[in-house]
């Protein structure tokens, strides 16, 4: 194995057509990815502002995107801090999501008994709806923190459970067998086999996971209700909807779809990192 | 690893490893895999079983390594079996994408509560008796197929197992890394002296390599006949060409046609 499979030529100069053309392709490529969306989003901004322009759209039916702007940047302080509140319960209840849906689907794989009996009930809890649910929480629930904890729980902790049970039964059959052969303990295959095996389907449905807590917390905040202490950017949108502050609706708005593709980006990222050296979803192939 | 070379006696004085008595193995009621198999396993053995796809090749070595248990019949280890007894390779090279090659190594070791460290220098021995002692810290995926094999081949002779399985390991490589595979393998048996049973469907791999051939046939799955293959080790790429080896492979072939003659 010692003689190299092929060494690449010596002078690489001279390149043809057509692979200076794949060269350009490839190129234009990276660039549009990023360049193109930015451009449509361009677009649809300048063509909002024409639109409220033009027809003279009162604020308070549609706001331009500089009026957005400028009362996202007036009304910081206070979205700030109801986005730190809403981005605390989503992160809170992620991690609850995490711990609780790997325990299960640990618990699940251990025994057959367990999963039998448990797995209908985790079906129910993810397919009935999160605002039918909700307020009976808020009535039985008197921390206001728990509820909304429980709630956000509920909708996100579906996707790791299912993914990582998969992705714990998804060993390679021989390599099982290897270590019923070499007399590996359950706790062994578990850490050694079955848990490395899940990994990858565990951060496909932490990915699916981030996305879901901030929307159940931004339910759970739209049925809690008051604002109490600490008020989310759901209880600031209803508030500003019952004053008409259109314009700081939109802003409150624009930052939990940011906050959204800020959870998503690094947990993809997060997946990225651990997997980038051996699993096929995050390799880069030549050509 | 034993460090003095070992040298296997003739086949005729050498001591038992292991029968299969009378083993027969039935699935489902009612489809018979193997009927009545017997096999005595000496130690320096190396044991091709040759037969037609579902002449119960593969699950004689299910039995044997306990992960199938026969319907009627036992296999009896001399001197009792442990964990440690038995190194496994199957067709696919089996290897934990997710750890590196010397980890890939080392498992047989860890599953048995030892540190890396306190048996690098075996999992380093088997990885230079196997041509990788320079792609340590490699995964399994910056491998070729062939140097794949030689990992996993690694990981069944780390801990000097008193027998080997190999379930077809070679079968989905191409013939050039098959032949190159085959001439280190015996290299390899020559140097640690380990027990090798060997699943094939190749008459030219298994004339190649070993020094008795059983032959099986189908439906049901059962021994048809031994040959034994006389030629001395070590075997190199001036037997493949000898006169002695094809006319083995023709004795071989003709078995195999038998044993196809009578399973159809």
């Amino acid at each position: 194995m010692s003689i190299a499979d092929n060494t690449p030529l010596p002078t690489i100069d001279v390149i043809d057509e057509d692979e200076a053309r794949r060269l350009r392709i490839r190129r234009n490529d990276k660039i549009g990815k990023w360049l193109l969306p930015m451009i449509v989003m361009a677009l649809t901004i300048w063509g909002w502002d024409l639109v409220v322009t033009f027809n003279e759209i009162p604020h308070y039916i549609l706001p331009g995107p500089g009026l957005v702007l400028r009362t996202l940047i007036a009304d910081w302080a206070m979205l700030f801090d109801a986005l730190l509140v809403t981005l605390q319960i989503t992160l809170m209840a992620l991690a609850v999501a995490v711990i609780g849906g790997v325990g299960l689907a640990v618990l699940f794989t251990q025994s057959r008994w367990i999963e039998m009996s448990f797995y209908p009930y985790a079906v129910i809890l993810q397919v009935t709806p999160i605002v039918a649910i909700a307020p009976l929480i808020f009535i039985y629930v008197d921390n206001r923190l728990a509820g909304l904890l429980l709630c956000a729980w509920l909708v996100a902790f579906f996707p790791v459970l299912s993914n990582t049970t998969l992705g714990l039964n998804s060993a390679d059959h021989n390599l099982r067998d290897l270590f019923r052969i070499y007399g590996a303990t359950r706790w062994q295959k578990l850490r050694f086999l079955q848990l490395p095996s899940a990994l990858p389907y565990f951060l496909g449905g932490l990915r699916i996971a981030g996305g879901l807590s901030l929307i159940g917390a931004v339910v759970a905040e739209y049925v809690a209700g008051t604002g109490g202490i600490g008020s989310g950017l759901a209880f600031r949108i209803l508030e500003a909807g019952y004053r008409l502050n259109i314009p700081r609706m939109f802003a409150a708005l624009l930052l939990i779809a940011a906050a959204g593709v800020v959870i998503f980006a690094g947990l993809s990222f997060i997946s990225h990192m651990l997997l980038r050296k051996w699993h096929e979803s995050a390799l880069k192939r030549d050509g | 690893m034993s460090a003095a070379r070992p040298v296997t006696p003739p086949i005729d004085q050498r001591s038992t490893l292991l029968h299969m008595r009378g083993i027969d193995k039935v699935f489902n009621g009612d489809i018979v895999a193997l009927r009545d198999m017997n096999l005595t396993v000496n130690q320096g053995d190396f044991i091709s079983l040759l037969g037609p796809s579902g002449c119960g090749k593969s699950t004689a070595l299910r039995i044997i390594s306990n992960l199938l248990h026969p319907t009627r019949g036992r296999v009896e280890w001399e001197g009792g079996h442990g964990v440690g007894d038995l190194g496994v390779v199957f067709q696919e090279p089996t290897l934990m994408p997710w750890a590196t090659v010397a980890q890939n190594v080392w498992l047989p070791f860890r599953l048995r509560g030892k540190s890396y460290n306190s048996v690098r220098d075996e999992v380093l021995e088997a990885l230079r008796l196997v041509g990788l002692e320079k792609f340590l810290e490699s995964y399994p995926r910056e491998l070729s197929g062939g140097m794949k094999m030689r990992v996993s081949i690694a990981r069944a002779m780390v801990t000097n197992p008193r027998l080997i399985l190999m379930d077809e390991p070679f079968a989905a490589l191409d013939e050039i890394t098959r032949h190159k595979l085959n001439n280190d393998l015996l290299q390899l048996k020559d140097k640690i002296g380990c027990t090798v049973i060997f699943v094939t469907h190749s008459v030219w791999e298994s004339v190649f390599l070993s020094d008795r051939i059983v032959v099986m046939a189908a439906r049901p799955g059962r021994v048809l006949r031994e040959l034994q293959v006389d030629a001395p080790y070590p075997r190199d790429e001036e037997f493949r060409t000898s006169s002695d080896y094809a006319a083995y492979c023709r004795q071989t072939s003709e078995a195999l046609k038998q044993a196809m003659g009578e399973s159809v």
